[in-house]
This record gives C-alpha cells, sequence and structure tokens, in this order.
C-alpha cells in the first residue's frame, strides 16, 4: 500500500548522491495520495475589482486559470498580483475595509454567493503562503493534520492521510523519525514543504501560491518547484511570482498585470520570447520593475 | 469528483457553525457583563452621592459629632489636595530622574537592568506596605517632631506614585528619537543641555500624562494614609499635623451607624471619583493632542 | 579631550572644553545614577526594618505564625493561619471568576470587535482601575452583599452537598470579597492579555483561515496557544494584585479570624488584618510586631508572584521573538533609533 521510499526519480535528483537511504531526502510522489476520480477543476475570474477602502488595488481582471495547470502571475511590486489571488479564496476580505466585486467561480460554483459559506470555499481552494508559517505550537504531526481536525476527521484516517502528505510532499523520510516535534523546527524550505502538506491534507482542487519561495535559498526553491511539477498532475495552481526564471520553469500560463490590471495572457515561452504588449516587453526584460 | 457546481460544495458541518456563533456571542456577553460593574457603580455614586452635595458639604468641617448636623467634607478635601499635591512634588521630579538615567546613562547596563527590574517589582507591591514602611520608618522614629503627619502620607503616597511615573516617563524617553539626541550633540552640545533643552521639551506631553495617571492613582489611595496621618477627623491643613482625606474619611464614614454618615460618605466618595475620572480624562486628552501618540 | 589647536582669529580656541563646562554633565549623571541607586538602597532598608520590627512575633511564634489556626488578640495569640487562608481563597475566587472573563473581553476587544467600538469599549475596561477601592468598598457593603444575599442564600442550600458551598451564609463572606477582587483585576488582566494577543503574527491567523478555519477556530488554534504564555503573566500579575488589596477586602470579607467553613463564611485577609487591627496594637508591642509580620508574608508573597508573573511574560515574549513577531515590550526599547 505505501510505496517505496526510493524511486526511479532518485536517480534524477540533484541533491545527496551518499548517505542510507533514509537519510536522503524522498523525491515529492504526489501518487502517494491515492487515486483521483474525474477531471481537475478551473477557476474563472470575471470584471474583478478589489478595494482597500477607497483604493481601488484590482480594476477589472477577467481570468480562466485552466485545470491541472500552473498558472503564473508576474509583475512588479504593488500591481495587485497578490490582491487578485486572494481575492480568489475569498482571504481578501479578512482585512478591515477590504473588498471585492466582481465574480469567481470554481467551475460552476460562485465563489461569492450569499448561500456559500467562506470556510467551504477555503477547503476547497488552499493558499500556501510567502513566508513559511506553521503553527509554531503545533509539531509536525499536528500542522499536518491542522485542517482534517477542523472537519473531524477520526484518528486513524488522520494518520493515514498525515502519512501520505508528507510523502507527497517528499518530507517523509525526513521527518518520520521526529513527527512529534515542533513545526518550527525545520528548515525554511522544509516548513514551506510542511505548509503545503498541511494544505494538500485536506484535499484541495486548487492550490494558491503567494511567492511561496521568495523567502527560500535557491536549493530548497528547486525543491518546491520540483514539487509544483508533480502537484499540477492533481490539483490547478496559480503561482504568484516575482521571479522570472520560476515562472518560465514551473508554468504552463503566465499572466502579466500592472497596475492592478490584467496586461497580458500567454503560453510560458510566447510571453517571454515574444510578448505581444510592449509594457510586458519591458517588463519581462528587466526594463522596470 | 465531477465539475464542482453549487449544490456540490460541501457544507460546513452545522456543528463547527454553532460552535462558532455560541462562541462569539459567549466573548460579546463577557464583554458586557465586565461593564456592568463600572456602571452599577458610576449610577449608585450619582444615586446616593448626588443627594449629600450641597453647599455646606463642600464647605463645613466633620465634626465627628454623635447628634445632629455630621457636617462636611472640606477638611478631606483640602487634606487630599495639599497632602496628594506635595506627594506630586517628590515623584515627579525623582520619577522622571530616575526614567532619565536609565534612557540617558543606564541604558542596558547590568546596572540600569536591575533599576528596572525592581522598579517594575515595586508597582506590584501592595500600597499597605508602603505604609507600614512609612509607619515605622517615620512615625515610630517620630521624625520631625510628630507622630502622624500630612507629610508622611505624601511620602509614602510618593512612593506609590513613584514607579508608574517612571515606567510611564522611561517609554515617553525612549520614543524622542535618537537622532535628534544625535543631530544636538553634533552641533557641540553638552549633554545635559541635550537632556533640558531637547529630550525633556520633546516629551513634555507624555510626561504630563504619566504623571496625572500617578496622580490619580495616589489621590485614591486609603491604606498607606492609614498609617501615616491618620486623621479623619482632623480639621487641619498643617501638613505637620495629622489630617484628613478624602478616602480616609469615607473609610471612616462607611462604619458608621448613622445614615446620614454614611451619605456623607457616598458623596465624599462621588466627589474622590469625580476627581479621579477628571484626572484620567484629562491625561487621555493631553496623550491624544501630544505629537508622539 | 583637549587639543592644542590654534586659537582662530578672535582669540578663542575651538577644540576642547574646560572641565568647569564639563561640570554640569559630571553632576547631572553623577545625580541620576545616585538618585537610581537611592531607589533601590531605600527598598533594601525599608525591608530590612520592616524585617526588624516582626522579629518579635516571628520568633515568638515560629513557624505557628503562618500555619498555626489561632488569631487571638484578647489572649495575645498570633497564629495566623486564617489570615492566609483568607488571602489564598479571596485571590483564587478573583482569579476564577475575573481571568476568563479579562481573557475573552480581551479576545473579543482585539479579534471580534468592530473597529471603530474597540477604542471606546477598551477604555471602559481600562476605567475600572481608576475607581478607588475604598469606593469598591462602600459599594460591595452596600449595595453588593445586600442584594447578592438572597442568590448567595439560594446556592448554599441548592447545592449544599458540594464541600465548601453548603452552611450559613453570612452579609460579609469569602465570596464577595473574591468577587470584588475580580472586579479589581479585570483591567490589569484585560490590558495585558489584550496586548500579548494584538502581537500574535497575522500570518499564523491567515493560515488558520485559509484551511477553513471559522473564525473562533482560528482564535482556538492561532491566537491562545500563542499568547498563553503572556495571558498567563497577566493573570499571575493580578494575583498579586488581589492579594495586596486591602481596602475593598477589609470591608466585605467580615473581619473574623477564623478559617470559614464555606465561601459564604466570614473571614480575614493578611492585609485585612494590619488594617483593621492596627489603631488597637499601637499600644501593645507583641500585637503590633504580629501585624507587621504579616506585612511582611504579605510583602514576600506578592515579590513572589511578581517575579514569576514577570518570568512567564518575558517568556512569552522570547516564544514570539523566536517565530518572528514583532513582540510587546516589558524593558522598552529605543524607538528611532534602528533602521
Amino acid at each position: 500500500m505505501i510505496p517505496p521510499e526510493t524511486t526511479s526519480k532518485e536517480s534524477n535528483h540533484m541533491s545527496t548522491a551518499g548517505g542510507p537511504p533514509e537519510q536522503a531526502e524522498a523525491a515529492p510522489d504526489v501518487s502517494a495520495l491515492g487515486v483521483r476520480e474525474g477531471t481537475g477543476h478551473a477557476i474563472n475570474v470575471k470584471d474583478l475589482r478589489a478595494f482597500y477602502g477607497s483604493q481601488e488595488a484590482v480594476k477589472g481582471v477577467e481570468i480562466e486559470f485552466p485545470p491541472n495547470e500552473v498558472t503564473a502571475i508576474i509583475g512588479p511590486s504593488g500591481c495587485g498580483k497578490s490582491t487578485m489571488v486572494r481575492c480568489i479564496n475569498r482571504m481578501h476580505e479578512e482585512i478591515p475595509g477590504a473588498r471585492a466585486t466582481g465574480s469567481v467561480t470554481l467551475d460552476k460554483l460562485d465563489v461569492y454567493a450569499s448561500d456559500v459559506d467562506v470556510t467551504s470555499v477555503r477547503r476547497l481552494i488552499g493558499m500556501v503562503f510567502q513566508k513559511p508559517n506553521p503553527f509554531p505550537t503545533m509539531s509536525i504531526f499536528d500542522n499536518v493534520a491542522a485542517g482534517l481536525r477542523l472537519t473531524g476527521t477520526k484518528s486513524d484516517n488522520l494518520r493515514e492521510r498525515v502519512h501520505k502528505s508528507l510523502q507527497a510532499v517528499g518530507l517523509w523520510a525526513e521527518v518520520k523519525d521526529r513527527l512529534g516535534q515542533p513545526g518550527i523546527g525545520l528548515s525554511g524550505g522544509q516548513q514551506q514543504r510542511l505548509c503545503i502538506a498541511r494544505t494538500i491534507a485536506v484535499e484541495p482542487e486548487v492550490i494558491l501560491m503567494d511567492e511561496p519561495c521568495s523567502a527560500l535559498d535557491p536549493v530548497a526553491t528547486l525543491k518546491v518547484e520540483e514539487l509544483i511539477d508533480e502537484l499540477k498532475e492533481r490539483y490547478t495552481i496559480v503561482i504568484v511570482t516575482h521571479n522570472m526564471q520560476q515562472a518560465a520553469r514551473v508554468a504552463n500560463t503566465t499572466v502579466f498585470m500592472l497596475d492592478g490590471l490584467l496586461i497580458e495572457h500567454a503560453p510560458t515561452s510566447e510571453i517571454f520570447t515574444n510578448p505581444k504588449d510592449e509594457r510586458t516587453e519591458r517588463y519581462v526584460t528587466g526594463k522596470f520593475g | 469528483m465531477s465539475e464542482i457546481s453549487q449544490a456540490a460544495i460541501p457544507p460546513i458541518s452545522g456543528r463547527r457553525r454553532r460552535t462558532d456563533n455560541t462562541m462569539r456571542g459567549l466573548l460579546l456577553v463577557a464583554t458586557l457583563v465586565a461593564l456592568v460593574p463600572l456602571v452599577l457603580i458610576i449610577y449608585y455614586l450619582l444615586y446616593k452621592g448626588l443627594s449629600s452635595w450641597s453647599s455646606s458639604f463642600f464647605t463645613t468641617d466633620p465634626n465627628g459629632e454623635f447628634f445632629g448636623n455630621p457636617g462636611g467634607v472640606r477638611s478631606a478635601i483640602l487634606g487630599t489636595l495639599e497632602i496628594v499635591a506635595l506627594a506630586t512634588l517628590i515623584s515627579v521630579p525623582i520619577g522622571i530622574g530616575v526614567a532619565l538615567y536609565l534612557t540617558e546613562y543606564g541604558k542596558q547596563s547590568w546596572f540600569a537592568n536591575l533599576v528596572r527590574y525592581f522598579i517594575d517589582v515595586m508597582t506590584g507591591v501592595p500600597s499597605i506596605v508602603f505604609g507600614l514602611f512609612i509607619y515605622i520608618v517615620l512615625v515610630l522614629g517620630k521624625v520631625g517632631g510628630t507622630g502622624f503627619a500630612g507629610w508622611k502620607g505624601s511620602v509614602a503616597l510618593a512612593l506609590l506614585m513613584l514607579p508608574i511615573v517612571t515606567r510611564s516617563s522611561e517609554v515617553v524617553l525612549l520614543l524622542v528619537p535618537g537622532s535628534l539626541r544625535e543631530a544636538a550633540l553634533a552641533l557641540g552640545a553638552p549633554r545635559w543641555r541635550v537632556v533640558t533643552r531637547i529630550v525633556l521639551p520633546t516629551a513634555r506631553t507624555g510626561l504630563v500624562t504619566g504623571s496625572l495617571l500617578a496622580i490619580a492613582r495616589g489621590m485614591g489611595e486609603t491604606a498607606p494614609l492609614l498609617f501615616t496621618t491618620a486623621g479623619a477627623f482632623a480639621v487641619t491643613a498643617n501638613l505637620n499635623q495629622q489630617m484628613n482625606a478624602l478616602p480616609l474619611q469615607i473609610y471612616n464614614d462607611i462604619l458608621s451607624p448613622r445614615a446620614v454618615v454614611v451619605s456623607r460618605a457616598w458623596g465624599a466618595a462621588l466627589t474622590l471619583v469625580a476627581l479621579v475620572l477628571i484626572l484620567n480624562l484629562v491625561a487621555r486628552a493631553v496623550s491624544r493632542r501630544s505629537s508622539m501618540a | 579631550m583637549e587639543a592644542s589647536a590654534p586659537p582662530v582669529a578672535g582669540g578663542r580656541s575651538t577644540l576642547g572644553r574646560s572641565p568647569l563646562s564639563r561640570l554640569p554633565d559630571q553632576i547631572l549623571q553623577v545625580g541620576l545614577t545616585v538618585l537610581a541607586a537611592g531607589i533601590l538602597v531605600l527598598l533594601a532598608y525599608f525591608f530590612i526594618r520592616l524585617i526588624g520590627e516582626s522579629t518579635d512575633a516571628l520568633s515568638k511564634f515560629g513557624l505557628s505564625f503562618v500555619f498555626g489556626n489561632d488569631w487571638d488578640v484578647s489572649r495575645l495569640t498570633f497564629h495566623g493561619a486564617p489570615l492566609v487562608f483568607g488571602t489564598i481563597v479571596t485571590s483564587v475566587i478573583a482569579l476564577i471568576i475575573g481571568v476568563p472573563i479579562a481573557v475573552a473581553t480581551a479576545l473579543f476587544l482585539t479579534e471580534l470587535c468592530p473597529r471603530r467600538a474597540r477604542g471606546p469599549l477598551s477604555m471602559l475596561v481600562d476605567l475600572l482601575a481608576a475607581v478607588p477601592s475604598v469606593v469598591y468598598g462602600l459599594w460591595g457593603v452596600f449595595v453588593l452583599i445586600p442584594r447578592l444575599l438572597p442568590a448567595e442564600k439560594w446556592v448554599a442550600s441548592t447545592f449544599s452537598f458540594i464541600p465548601f458551598i453548603g452552611g450559613p451564609v453570612s452579609g460579609p463572606n469569602y465570596f464577595i470579597a473574591g468577587l470584588i477582587l475580580a472586579i479589581m483585576i479585570l483591567p490589569i488582566v484585560s490590558a495585558i492579555s489584550r496586548e500579548v494577543i494584538a502581537t500574535v503574527p497575522p500570518e499564523h491567523k491567515e493560515a488558520a483561515l485559509a484551511l477553513g478555519a471559522t473564525r473562533w477556530e482560528m482564535i482556538r488554534m492561532s491566537v491562545l496557544p500563542y499568547a498563553r504564555p503572556g495571558i498567563t503573566g497577566g493573570a499571575m500579575l493580578g494575583l498579586g494584585r488581589a492579594i495586596g488589596e486591602t481596602i475593598a477586602v477589609v470591608l466585605v470579607i467580615g473581619d473574623a479570624p477564623v478559617i470559614g467553613h464555606s465561601i459564604f463564611s466570614q473571614g480575614y485577609s493578611l492585609a485585612a488584618v494590619i488594617a483593621n487591627e492596627f489603631g488597637e496594637a499601637a499600644a501593645t508591642p507583641i500585637h503590633s510586631s504580629a501585624l507587621f509580620a504579616a506585612g511582611l508574608v504579605l510583602f514576600v508573597l506578592t515579590l513572589i508572584v511578581n517575579i514569576f508573573a514577570r518570568w512567564f511574560v518575558a517568556r512569552g515574549l522570547r516564544n514570539q521573538r523566536g517565530t518572528g513577531g514583532t513582540g510587546v515590550s516589558v524593558a522598552a526599547k529605543p524607538a528611532g533609533d534602528a533602521t
């Protein structure tokens, strides 16, 4: 039932060739999560406007995020990319004085409908944050289990799903002997993968990532990017990034935003080699931003 | 899972929603419950105290007689004002001085941290203990030729007020930007000038606020005065003798079997609370207008 | 530092200061340092004198001053267990009633309250601290005691099977004293809790919300565990205050030097006995010494509680810094100096 620790992917793995198999960091293995029925799910954003008080940060954006693909959002600081993404799982409205108008749908589900409970939306649309934020007073196990405990998952089921989530992100081998230790005792990169494990443990359909690697060192960054590549088989992923090389590495499609507006939306390879809009060209060639 | 539609969204369990609503309600109720005593106290103070207020209430002294008109609370009001004024004169300069030492000279040295620690601890000392201290050192020893005296009450109150003044002053003094001090020093000003001409004036409103709050605190204390001035029926304005004060007056009157005296206690309590509240509100108003806030 | 610079036109050396002009600086520095040291010396001196006045009673009664149950003024026997008992019972009641309400208030004001109401409501809670203790006592004697008596009698008869609750109900009693103490410590505990709760880093709250937690679940998962050391410290500071409170307690506890059998019995406390018997003790040296000894016990108790309280709050801050929180300063740090 539990897949072997070492898979064929190990040989392609960049780090640790030496050391016993238990010590070696396992590659992420999203198939550990089991079989998924049905197809992936798309997010559709129409005419989205987001406000902080009277200040308009997102000024009418329309995007479709295709299922089982990674879409990257790039743009200079303050262009509204994080704000826009936070409107998708309704985290934007948690800020006092903030509000959003327009429509966001997950397949046919209107996320902002009045009879929809916002906590259910967030179960379906998970989020990984810029700074890894494992719960400081919880152990590694409890961190991953946190979301599951909210919905009353029973303890046997719990243990199994925590195990699978940690395997899926490639952390299981590293932490299996210290599941009871505090989550904040891990390194930055490990903490971020722990947060991802926590997010996927509740089996969302979509994962939003708000600059997930900007606080990590290059080695940890590449590990997370490798994981994202695996995760897209199973989830629809939206990643905000200020690192254009990262977008080029992980994303199928890239969106460029500027000043609260969507400027260009194209397959990644096109947007970097042959941008259609002059502003996009200036940004990706580094002339500003 | 096939396409997600409105009907298929997993609803949040009713139990979780109920718990959330219940807890939110509980927290709101608890806050209201916390405010009930304040409302009740103010209500009763007004209800029972206002009726004693009259011109004679403020202009005659308590006469301690068992029959007839018990008199007003003039000596208590004057006593409170005098004793607290002297306590302020003692504690505020010393308190600000210690705060200055901590911010300008001691900073993070082991000694300064020791002082800070003990000043902090001082705020937790019960006021009755300060009364005992002064009783032993000043009253028993008949320092100044007298046993109980108004000024000894001031010293006890000053001990109580000192840590309050020091702590709030230190916070305010630290808010004065280091760059201001450096600019003055770079211009060649000696340190004492920087302190008196730059640091103190910049922190002035904060220092005033902290002192006002300390005064409000000192005004309401009874226990220290019990052991130092102990003059519930004194009518003198001489700080070197036993003096009356509002808290002492009230404390004494509460236990009286005469309803009219108890009524006077309510009136005196209303007076005291009014004074304290005014000081508190003035302190807040001052701090809100401060440029450092 | 005297530099031998050539005089500028005008005949005045621009570098170096004469020793005389540095005098004010030196005076200020030495003066303020002496002042600060003086405070410490003064505290130590008071402590020593208090010990001095207590030795008569402490040497005569030894440990039974604290553990013996026999406080009898007429026989000049001063075994103060009833005092210690009353102090502890009233403080515990104060904590049980006051801390949950204070923390609930702090949670409401920081997490749930609409922003505009936060300031005024916080100010109202804090105003409870401005009421003088003698006014609390007055209100307790003439409002609280008579009004609560029927309810207390009902509780005592309905729940008489619970130990320490059944039995005769007296007007002034431990419970009323504990209740008033709860009201008096509420502002301190609430203010410290509010400060600690407000510094929970938003990323931890966001992590819980993003997992689909309700607001209360978020508070339970992210806020309370994080703020617990600080709140505990605040509660201990409240405890210190309750232990030392004199005037309100002496007016409503009944001043009976016995160990009461229920929370509705009359009792005594360390602080109350000093205030109450002080007058008559002046003529009797051993009685005075016993009261001073009670004061000494009180002082040491509050010192210990306060030291523990600050240690807790400091430990809470250390946790915060480890996870990148902004932290509440117990020792104030300079603002505007660091970039």
